[in-house]
């Protein structure tokens, strides 16, 4: 087992912009005065010709990104995921996205685990925002390691990219020895025929955690991460539905627009199963401790074990 | 610039208009109205002013133009065709299903388009990015923007004219097509904007005030701002909205009307006059 690093993915993706930079040249960074939340701080630090604070006004950080991409550059632009999706969803939708521009946006303190700052900053539609829009790959890491890996992918890739970013510190479970990215596609992390639970992000560990501390149970769970929400790895989910019969999606978003819609609309298509929702189940979130507010909106690993022994045993 | 000079881009304007026209006719919708009001100051950029290659439209070191008001792309496809970038028949299929020349400028779809616009307010923030890009590179090239004045109502336009001059983009020019005139009136009534001299001053650009319509003034308008040193331009052009078409000029009904066949065929008798006249004087 590879030594578990504890690091918030917003840290791991801030490191991997200044790996990357260090090679790219091309690569510049631009903020709205969240540099030292978002860590392209690190950037910023490293690369400070290149670092461009916008200041709070994100809809013009977009399109200074979209005009420098149309120069040739590859602009990452980072804020909250809750101002960079929402207040500037449409400069996303008509300066970046539908002139295919090669910038990558980053949505840091995504979902609950944001904390005490409360609702207005616990962003919970972004994956249903960027994934409505034609032409958007989104992408959303589970650990430090998957993290610096998408982000090397997201920048090699020529397109808009979304990417989403938490600020809680998280244990990584990926051995970076053995642990290989390709965008678009899945990966298994553990094996088993009774239920399919597919989880994204922050909740994959939870959920990783859930199932093998159900094999003493003799409940055999496979579990799929699904880093690339879109475009979405349709053969493992059709896979999965048609050897399982059952699925449960896993993510610290709104159930509606996220993870759990988007694994449906395949299944739906291809292979009609039963899908369990756990999520945010279409309400806002408060103030708390991040793994307060986790556990309180059942996202934890023992929730998520409770959810699949009562799923597997409905199967039966 | 002398006479003749003037009178060529005179003629290569009022072709423009035509364009304008036969475009927005044969479309059966668009914007003539803000298109008109712009065309004197696309024809300069684009026969005087930009260095760009229609043979390599791509070309890095071009100097760029954002139509931040992209709605009145009409003249600007015009122009465009009359450079050379491609056929002056795709006008006669502008709007329609599988067309190059999309209802708002799609830089994938048309060469020659810098930056795709059509949502108000972002153009400039682009124009930006290219600016900025330009400085990082070292390269001399310059970026143009046009707005409307309904347009500077975005409050898109004030983040980016507060990036720009903190930024010191003295290789951007922002110029606002003040025809006076948007969708619900005219912009004093609908939600004033004056004085938007003193605002783009408090904003840290340059500002210069001219006749939108007069090639001279446009001239050394731009000249001038490739003068000015460590901070942005703006050039706030007074235009009529409709110029060139009696019947449109002045006139808020024109703003998102295409002409019927009868204005179609009494605005290309209007403007065929004016060439003629202007050829006539060469």
């Amino acid at each position: 087992m590879a030594e578990i690093v504890k690091k918030a993915t917003r840290e791991s993706f801030g490191e991997a912009l200044c790996e990357l930079a260090a090679e790219n040249k091309d690569i510049v960074v631009l903020d709205a005065d969240l540099a030292a939340a978002t860590k392209t701080g690190i950037f910023q630090k490293a690369y400070p010709d290149r670092f461009f604070d916008c200041g709070i006004a994100e809809g013009n950080m977009i399109g200074v990104a979209a005009g420098m991409a149309a120069a040739g550059k590859i602009p990452v632009a980072a804020s909250f995921a809750m101002f960079a999706t929402g207040r500037a969803f449409e400069q996303i939708r008509n300066s970046v996205a539908y002139p295919e521009l090669n910038v990558k946006i980053a949505g840091s303190h995504a979902g609950i685990s944001t904390g005490e700052d409360g609702a207005t900053h616990q962003c919970i539609e972004d994956i249903g925002i960027m994934r409505a829009i034609p032409n958007m790959m989104v992408l959303n890491p589970a650990d430090h390691w998957e993290m610096k890996e998408a982000t090397k992918a997201a920048i090699a890739y020529d397109g808009p990219v979304y990417i989403r970013l938490g600020r809680l510190a998280i244990d990584s479970f990926n051995d970076p020895e053995t642990y290989t990215f390709e965008l678009g596609k899945g990966i298994t992390l553990h094996e088993g025929n009774d239920v399919a639970v597919i989880a994204t992000g922050l909740v994959v560990n939870e959920a990783l955690k859930a199932v093998k501390e159900l094999e003493a149970e003799g409940i055999n769970a496979r579990l799929i991460n699904i880093h690339t929400i879109k475009p979405i790895d349709r053969d493992i989910i059709v896979k999965a539905a048609q050897e399982t019969g059952r699925i449960i999606t896993v993510e610290e978003h709104n159930v509606v627009g996220g993870l759990a819609d988007a694994v449906c609309e395949v299944v739906t298509e291809e292979c009609p199963v039963k899908v369990t929702k756990i999520g945010v189940q279409d309400r806002f979130g408060f103030s708390g401790p991040a793994w307060e507010l986790l556990d309180s909106f059942e996202l934890t690993q023992p929730h998520i074990a409770k959810v699949i022994r009562k799923v597997v045993a409905e199967n039966k | 610039m002398d006479s003749s000079e003037i009178r060529q881009l005179q003629i290569l304007a009022a072709k423009s208009r035509m364009g304008a026209v036969l475009g927005t006719y044969h479309a059966k919708s668009g914007h003539p109205g803000g298109s008109l009001s712009a065309a004197d100051i696309v024809t300069y950029l684009y026969f005087k002013e930009m260095n760009v290659d229609p043979k390599d439209p791509g070309w890095e070191d071009r100097d760029r133009f954002v139509l931040s008001k992209g709605h009145c792309c009409p003249s600007l496809y015009a122009a465009l065709a009359l450079k050379g970038f491609f056929d002056w028949s795709e006008l006669t299929v502008l709007r329609h299903v599988g067309a190059m020349l999309q209802g708002h400028p799609d830089m994938k779809r048309t060469p020659g388009i810098d930056m795709s616009t059509g949502s108000l307010g972002q153009g400039v923030s682009a124009a930006c990015g290219m600016a900025l890009a330009a400085k990082l590179d070292n390269k001399d090239y310059r970026t143009y923007t046009l707005l409307g004045d309904g347009e500077v109502e975005e409050g898109q336009v004030w983040e980016a004219a507060m990036f720009a001059a903190h930024h010191k983009l003295d290789n951007l020019v922002v110029i606002v097509d003040q025809n006076g005139l948007q969708i619900d009136g005219a912009v004093e009534d609908v939600a004033g904007i004056e004085p938007l001299d003193k605002k783009f001053e408090a904003f840290g650009f340059e500002v210069i005030k001219i006749d939108g319509h007069d090639f001279e003034q446009i001239a050394a308008a731009l000249d001038k701002a490739k003068t000015v040193k460590g901070k942005p331009t703006a050039i706030l052009a007074k235009t009529v909205k409709g110029k060139g078409v009696s019947f449109m000029e002045n006139q808020v009904g024109w703003h998102g009307v295409a002409p019927n066949k009868e204005q179609y065929e009494l605005a290309t008798a209007e403007l065929q006059a004016q060439i003629d006249r202007l050829e006539g004087a060469c």
